[in-house]
């Protein structure tokens, strides 16, 4: 339980010390490593500042640890070594830690057993020493207890009886001796007397010492009687255990001889050493007292207290039973072994207790004092058992250690993951460069491969043109102009797949000139005109009156755009119309309002009557909407700058639900099928998209299956007359007629048309020639504004579907015009027929009545219009040059008036260079060398250009000197020829 | 009549399509008028005089020793513009070889390319001769050159 807590508390701390450390080391690797120049700065002397900026580093740093750490780990090789070398560091120092705590706790743990042993040891010495002290204690009580009653009184009042009854009553006060016995002192002239007192003789110990016997074959009796000394000691009482001692001289014997001297000099209990005790024969020694006939002073000199001994009191301790009984008083007495010494000769100590059983090789000792300053005794204490091994400390520094490895190895394996997530990143950057390669290098490679097929197809084109003009038959003429079609569609794809691949690689770049919209509009117009008569679909463009005619952009993207979104409705519409609106988006913005209000959802007002798919929904998603305020965007800049918003609506097969979110996908179609029965390559819409997109604008859309489709986008242009304000652009559309058709201007039309916006679409084409339009639902109403409107009504248009409505209706109402006209003696109104494509017509119009009226077939167009009218009315020049020759014309005059000074050094480039500015009506001046040309360019001079070729001798146009002289001389357009 | 023209058309196209000329001969076509009616003819017959006085240059200073290429350079430049300009493509096309051979200093090659030079502009001169000569026939039969188209 416990180790599982605590392995369970390792590894937390563990972690804890990773996270440390990483953030530790990361923080002084950065800084290190960020701070490397800024060091050097700091030694120039802000020392204050660099500490600043230092604290400011710590700080961000840490905020950023995670990406910097792994910036900065392992970005190089070198680094990778340096963290092996720190992870040895790391084992290393944790490893020598773990020792160090191993040995720290062993060294307690000894200390700890030491002192126990020391407090044990002194314990006992303390004991013995105590109750050694009270048995000493008591026989000196003894000997002045024989004092009092034995020598001061006469006769004695103590005879042997007395005091062996009386010690062996007091025995429990002396728990320690075994004995005590009184020996006199007797001087040798006291001898005879004292032997003859006491009924014995005075014997002489030497001998007993020297064979010790038995206690049994003791006797007493068998002593030898001392030989004459000076004086003598023998033991005159004696407790019945040592009974044996009496009238046994105590001088005779060695120690106690000694013990005596010492005692009688000192005045203090004296010890012997420890000797075998006669008869028991075990260890012990003799404490002796000395017994003054006198209280003598402490300070006595030693003479006069030998002269004032009376006798001495000896005591028997056994020391061996005193120890014995001392410890069987004191706990744990088995863990301790005690020795005894007397160590009195330092060099050997006589043993006075103990076993020679081994223990721990430690011992404790501890002083005994027993009262005898002469005596030195020492305890030895030791333990039983050797000391325990150290568990404890064995498994802390284990544990430790095996937590340090843990925390290295968890260093290690993140450093080597950490190194090993790098090389696969670094890998995957390699892979990642290496696929945008492929993609760039594929990209290329389309653009080159297209431009190369480019280049031969135009190539074939041409022969094929030239082809077509020789002498083909029919068969040979069909297939040659497929062919022909099928190359200038391969053409067209090429240039489709250019466009894509210029795109991606952003090289496509837009022009910016002047162009007119409308023209524009009629171009595509007569572009998709046979295709919507072949289909039967209406086809019809407006454009708003509040779009300047002028605008500057890119004329042919935004042609390209128009094209590719006409170009799938056609595709998709068999029935219906494709109306092609552009508005101002100021204008939209407001209808919307207007219209939201109303919410006609009328459908069949519409230019065909089919119903079409809600266009304000395709713009819903567009930014200039929804975030800006009202206007918000393009009131401020509406003088500069022209939003238009341009909506293409079929009545097509529309899109499927489906394929709606991909639709602008390169390469996306709809189905297989799709590109089998259309054909395409299905990156119109892409490109349309990324022009609109260069042109700042959106696209968007909405389709509904079987209804039809509304492509909607928006673009900005400039506006090529900003100055001018909102209200003069619109009288001056109005009063800048198509050129073409100036003799128009005044005339007065009437269009008969049940259907708004078909009307409003007439209405905007005729009124482009000039004339006032009036539109009427139907023909009665027709005939009374013929009739009574106070304008003269020059032109009558009628859409077909009126005119054919009812015939009789129609006779009637021509009948009635032609009448109106001989009354009022004025031309009669023409009359045109709007119809969609001729062939429908033809079949009706032969037979409805006499008066014919003129066919004009859709889609509406200025220039087809103002052909037609002319035609039927007869109006302006007859001899009307065509078209090409009317260009020409207008070319010839292109340059007259103009001067032109040519340079080249070429005699045939000259001349042609001459012939062709002529044609235009130039007046040329050629001369061969660059230095001619100065002199002539030399101010004043009549040039208006100057073309020259860029490499002559001489003078090179690409030498800087001489152009500098060029331009010195000439500011004006030089223009230089290179081959 | 109709012959004639079919011929002289066919003939054009031919030259066209073999790349002795090239779409600089049409413009070129197209700039005669009424005001300058033998404009063509005018601007080769220089053509033709220019190109034989260089071809006679360059071939002699290629005979000298050391060979001057800058100088043969200039001329094969000159040749080049203005065959450039009446649009005698397969001309100009071996001058700008003719300049890379000059550059790089290689004899070898200018007379070789010398060589075809002036078998090309013979060989041009002598179809461009009989264009106009067609040219003439119909002019005297017509009255008129029918464009290009």
């Amino acid at each position: 339980m416990s180790l599982l807590h605590v392995i369970g508390f390792g590894l937390k701390v563990g972690h804890l010390l990773l996270v440390l450390c990483c953030w530790i080391v990361s923080v002084i690797y950065i800084n290190w490593f960020v701070s490397m120049d800024n060091t050097k700065m700091g030694f120039s002397g802000d020392g204050g500042k660099m500490w600043l900026k230092w604290w400011e580093k710590i700080l961000g740093s840490t905020c950023k640890i995670h990406q910097q750490y792994y910036q900065c780990i392992g970005s190089k090789r070198v680094r990778r070594v340096l963290w092996r070398k720190l992870l040895l560091a790391w084992v290393l120092i944790w490893f020598i830690v773990s020792l160090w705590i191993f040995c720290f706790m062993n060294l307690q743990v000894t200390e700890k057993r030491k002192e126990t042993l020391a407090s044990m040891c002194d314990e006992r010495a303390r004991m013995l020493q105590d109750q050694f002290n009270v048995s000493m204690n008591h026989i000196q009580a003894m000997s002045i207890l024989i004092s009092t009653f034995h020598h001061a009184k006469t006769p004695s009042a103590i005879d042997q009886k007395t005091f062996a009854k009386y010690t062996e009553r007091t025995a429990f006060e002396r728990p320690l001796t075994s004995g005590v016995a009184y020996a006199v002192r007797v001087l040798q002239s006291e001898r005879e007397q004292f032997e003859k007192q006491q009924g014995w003789s005075i014997k002489r110990m030497d001998t007993l010492e020297q064979n010790p016997v038995h206690e049994d074959d003791y006797v007493a009796d068998a002593l030898e009687p001392s030989p004459i000394h000076e004086e003598y000691a023998p033991v005159i009482f004696a407790q019945d255990t040592i009974s044996h001692v009496i009238s046994i001289d105590v001088l005779s014997g060695k120690e106690d001889r000694e013990n005596v001297l010492r005692a009688r000099e000192s005045g203090k209990g004296v010890l012997t050493a420890p000797f075998r005790l006669l008869k028991t024969n075990r260890l012990g020694v003799i404490l002796t007292f000395a017994v003054y006939k006198r209280d003598l002073p402490s300070n006595a000199t030693p003479n006069e207290r030998i002269q004032a001994t009376d006798g001495y009191l000896g005591g028997v301790f056994e020391i061996e039973s005193l120890v014995e009984k001392l410890l069987q008083q004191l706990a744990s007495k088995q863990t301790v072994l005690v020795n005894v010494y007397d160590t009195t000769n330092r060099t050997q100590p006589i043993p006075m207790y103990g076993s020679d059983v081994s223990g721990d090789e430690f011992y404790h000792v501890s002083f005994l004092n027993f009262g005898d300053p002469f005596r030195k005794h020492e305890m030895h204490c030791r333990f039983k058992q050797k000391p325990p091994w150290p568990w404890m400390a064995m498994g802390t520094s284990i544990g430790i250690l095996v937590i340090a490895l843990l925390v290295g190895h968890i260093f290690h394996v993140t450093v080597n993951r950490i190194a090993n997530v790098e090389d696969d990143y670094l890998k995957m950057i390699e892979l990642k460069r290496r696929a945008e390669a492929a993609d760039v290098a594929k990209s290329q490679f389309l653009a080159t491969v297209s431009h190369e097929i480019r280049t031969p197809m135009n190539g074939v084109l041409g022969m094929m043109n030239m082809l077509m003009d020789t002498d083909l038959d029919v068969t040979q003429q069909e297939y040659v102009r497929t062919a022909q079609g099928s190359g200038k569609a391969l053409v067209s794809i090429i240039n489709e797949v250019l466009d894509q691949a210029k795109i991606e690689s952003g090289k496509l770049e837009l022009e910016a000139v002047l162009f007119d919209i409308r023209a524009i509009m009629d171009d595509v117009l007569s572009l998709f005109s046979e295709k919507s008569q072949g289909k039967g679909v209406e086809l019809a463009v407006y454009v708003s009156d509040q779009v300047p005619r002028q605008l500057i952009g890119d004329p042919g993207r935004f042609r390209q755009i128009i094209t590719n979104l006409m170009g799938n409705s056609i595709k998709f519409t068999d029935k219906g119309h494709i109306f092609v609106t552009i508005y101002l988006v100021e204008e939209v913005f407001h209808s919307i309002e207007v219209e939201r209000e109303s919410t006609s959802k009328d459908t069949k007002d519409t230019l065909s009557g089919f119903p079409i798919a809600d266009a304000r929904r395709s713009w819903e998603g567009f930014q200039a909407f929804s975030h800006e305020g009202p206007l918000g965007s393009f009131s401020s800049s509406s003088n500069d700058f022209i939003n238009l918003i341009v909506s293409v609506e079929d009545t097509g097969d529309g899109i499927p639900l489906e394929s709606q979110p991909k639709i602008f996908t390169p390469f996306m179609q709809v189905g297989p099928s799709i590109s089998r029965k259309h054909g395409g390559t299905g990156i119109g819409l892409s490109i349309s998209k990324c022009l609109v997109g260069l042109m700042n604008g959106e696209i968007g859309f909405v389709s509904e299956p079987k209804i039809g489709s509304t492509f909607t986008f928006t673009a900005v242009f400039t506006n090529a007359c900003p100055n001018s304000n909102e209200l003069n652009k619109t009288q001056q559309i109005n009063n800048q007629p198509h050129p073409a058709s100036s003799e128009f201007l005044g005339m007065a039309a009437l269009v008969i048309d049940p259907r708004p916006v078909r009307a409003e679409v007439s209405r905007y084409h005729i009124q482009r020639l000039g004339v006032q339009v009036e539109i009427i639902s139907d023909l009665k109403q027709g005939l009374s504004a013929v009739t009574d409107g106070n304008v003269a009504i020059n032109m009558v248009l009628i859409e077909q579907e009126v005119w054919e409505r009812d015939s009789t209706m129609s006779s009637h109402f021509v009948n009635n015009i032609r009448k109106i006209a001989e009354v009022d003696k004025g031309i009669p109104p023409k009359l045109f027929i709007l119809v969609n494509s001729s062939s429908s017509f033809k079949a009706s119009s032969a037979t409805s009545c006499v008066y014919n009226p003129t066919v004009v077939t859709k889609p509406l167009r200025a220039s087809m219009l103002a052909a037609s009218l002319q035609r039927a009315m007869g109006v302006g020049n007859k001899g009307n040059p065509r078209n090409g020759e009317h260009q020409a014309l207008s070319l010839n005059h292109l340059l007259s008036g103009r001067k032109i000074l040519i340079v080249d050094d070429n005699s045939v480039n000259r001349t042609v260079a001459a012939g062709a500015l002529k044609k235009y009506g130039a007046g040329v001046v050629c001369v061969s060398s660059g230095i001619e040309a100065i002199t002539m360019l030399t101010p004043p001079h009549e040039f208006d250009a100057c073309f020259m070729d860029i490499q002559m001798p001489e003078m090179d146009g690409r030498n800087p000197g001489y152009a500098r002289a060029m331009f010195k001389a000439w500011n004006g357009w030089i223009c230089f020829k290179t081959i | 009549m109709d012959q004639l023209q079919r011929k002289l058309r066919d003939y054009e196209a031919a030259m066209f399509q073999q790349g002795f000329l090239d779409d600089q001969f049409s413009q070129l076509q197209k700039l005669q008028d009424d005001s300058s009616p033998d404009f063509v003819i005018e601007v080769m017959t220089m053509f033709f005089d220019d190109s034989e006085k260089l071809l006679n240059n360059i071939s002699r200073a290629l005979e000298q020793i050391p060979v001057n290429f800058k100088q043969i350079d200039a001329y094969v430049h000159q040749q080049k513009g203005s065959s450039a300009s009446v649009g005698a493509a397969r001309v100009k096309n071996i001058c700008a070889t003719f300049r890379s051979f000059c550059e790089a200093q290689n004899r070898d090659g200018c007379v070789s390319c010398l060589q075809q030079l002036q078998k090309e502009y013979s060989q041009l001169k002598k179809n461009l001769q009989y264009l106009f000569r067609l040219q003439q026939e119909f002019k005297a039969a017509a009255g008129s050159i029918p464009t290009g188209e």
